[in-house]
């Protein structure tokens, strides 16, 4: 991917390889914070971006020259502040703005000559300021945006993608996302939508659409929905990052914390979940002895902290649940019991067919796949699985496992009309021609 | 400070509002105008008195035909948007479960002078 502008490294080492490296880093590592607080004193989000880009351009140029300035996320938020008073002084007379972004009292206002006289980013401190940070994460998932809005902006923002790449992430074409961004932006200006921390009387209305964002960028890139691989590590991986960043500012948040477990209890199996040759290698048949367990272990705290706070939600009791499956020496071994009763908890929290679903998984390992089929075929009746591929998926494997192999056919069948995934759609048709060589004709 | 218009969205065939609805209606509208946030308010007569104008063709009804239409709007004064969310979301017809409210930003405004 892209970082930053003009930052391909040549193959050789030297100081200029150390110096792009570094804003590499700075790139991947400050990218958001340093936006958040140039947006404190732009506010304009285009203005901010144009003058974060800039600052990284010219780190690109004077770093390799002067060195590697000792606080790096410092010396790009002071340029890019500089630039943003600059372009604001020059253009403060003529410019037709989009209204400012409604922001904290303890900004600079770019509308009044006297304080912009005096105002210098050097003197305003606090530069990376973890509020700003959670501002600007808050103000791209308001519920006044739409979430595949909040999604866009999000990569965008507070990850750093170019456009391009923010496309190809949420997969839409360039000019769709483009077109997105920018009537997203306009909102965010046009209806003031505050850049702005919610009260923490708020935080419990608010937080659900940001965790959304973080767990439907961390889904999207576990199991890709269509395409040739299963897993887009890169796209995981920001959404990981994303999670232990908004771990780290909201550590009394057990959701937050039940998001991040989560993440790394998915993410510590990703080596396993596909072979060499990128076939889907199911849960029982993975290679335990590969997971990442001190992801695990970070994990299972994580979940054991969360369960303790008493306001447990479905991010821990689904990291509840990953952390359980995950933990068992070996498949067989796994607590199916007490996973049905994580599932019935996480049931009464969110009502969700989808979650239904798996519970099948652990209830056919408890009360037999006959019981367990029944349940999944009431759940085909539900409209909101009706293209599910996951539904005829599970009830093939019960019918194969009951000795139906003409029914689990039919049903591997349906499933691979509605899988987009190749990875997935290998799997299935193997297991579909496992069961058609048994039928009798 | 910018300026809200509030849509108000009723399903009419719930019927009138029970009185003490219409006490709970004008007690907020009171509170908005004591704290200085009511800039305007209009409320409309139903929708079945309503006529839409399409080209030169005069229909009976309202132009949009879903179950909910609007029966009024206001007009506030809020800082930003969650100022005025949270203006809206004190009004008590939200919980009411017959329709809901849209809040969209003032774009620009015209009032003759009085002669």
């Amino acid at each position: 991917m892209s970082t930053v502008p003009g930052g391909s490294a040549p193959a050789v080492g030297g100081p200029d390889d150390d110096a792009r490296a570094a804003v590499d880093r700075a790139h991947r590592d400050d990218w958001a914070t340093v936006l958040a607080t140039t947006v404190r004193t732009a506010r304009d989000l285009d203005l901010a971006e144009e003058c974060v880009q800039e600052a990284y351009a010219a780190a690109l140029d004077s770093w390799p020259r002067d060195g590697v300035p000792r606080n790096p996320a410092a010396w790009l938020t002071t340029v890019a502040r500089r630039r943003a008073l600059d372009a604001i002084r020059r253009e403060q007379a003529f410019r037709v703005r989009m209204p400012l972004l409604v922001e904290a009292p303890d900004s600079v206002d770019p509308h009044d000559p006297a304080e912009l006289a005096t105002a210098e980013p050097d003197g305003l401190a606090d530069v990376g300021a973890p509020d700003d940070l959670l501002r600007l994460v808050f103000l791209c998932c308001h519920p006044a945006l739409a979430q595949e809005a909040q999604l866009a902006l999000t990569l965008r923002l507070v990850c750093g993608l170019a456009t391009p790449d923010v496309a190809r992430t949420l997969l839409v074409s360039e000019t769709t996302m483009a077109a997105r961004i920018t009537r997203a932006k306009k909102k965010i200006a046009t209806a003031r939508i505050p850049f702005r921390t919610p009260r923490t009387a708020d935080l419990p209305e608010r937080l659900p659409a940001v965790l959304g964002v973080v767990h439907l960028l961390f889904t999207a890139g576990h199991t890709a929905p269509s395409g040739p691989t299963l897993v887009r590590g890169d796209v995981a991986e920001r959404a990981l990052g994303l999670a232990r960043r908004l771990h780290r500012l909201m550590p009394d948040e057990p959701e937050v914390g039940g998001l991040l477990a989560l993440a790394l209890a998915t993410d510590a199996r990703r080596a396993t979940r596909v072979d060499d040759a990128g076939r889907l290698v199911r849960l029982e048949d993975q290679d335990r002895s590969r997971w990442d367990r001190a992801a695990l272990a970070e994990a299972d705290a994580l979940v054991v902290a969360a369960l303790r706070s008493g306001r447990a939600g479905r991010y821990t009791l689904q990291a509840a649940i990953a952390s359980l499956y995950a933990g068992a020496p070996t498949y067989a071994e796994t607590d199916w019991p007490q996973l049905v009763t994580l599932y019935d908890r996480l049931l009464e929290l969110w009502p969700s067919p989808v979650v239904a679903l798996n519970r099948a998984v652990p209830l056919a390992e408890v009360r037999g796949p006959a019981v367990a089929l029944a349940e999944v075929e009431a759940l085909a009746l539900d409209p909101q699985l009706e293209r599910y591929p996951y539904l005829p998926a599970v009830r093939a494997d019960l019918l194969r496992r009951l000795d139906r192999p003409d029914d689990a056919a039919a049903a591997y069948r349906e499933a691979l009309a509605l899988t987009a995934n190749e990875a997935e759609r290998t799997f299935l048709a193997e297991r579909l021609s496992q069961c058609e060589p048994t039928r009798r004709n | 400070m910018a300026q809200y218009a509030i849509l108000i969205f009723d399903d009419p065939t719930a019927g009138d509002y029970t009185p003490e609805q219409q006490e709970a209606s004008k007690r907020y509208a009171d509170d908005l105008v004591a704290s200085g946030a009511m800039v305007t308010a209009f409320a409309l007569h139903g929708a079945d008195t309503a006529t839409s104008l399409r080209s030169d063709l005069v229909t009976d009804g309202p132009f949009v035909d879903t179950k909910e239409v609007v029966a009024g709007f206001y007009v506030v004064e809020a800082a930003d948007l969650d100022a005025a969310l949270d203006l809206a979301r004190a009004n008590p017809a939200v919980a009411w479960g017959r329709g809901g409210l849209e809040v969209r930003p003032v774009g620009g405004s015209f009032t003759p002078a009085a002669r």
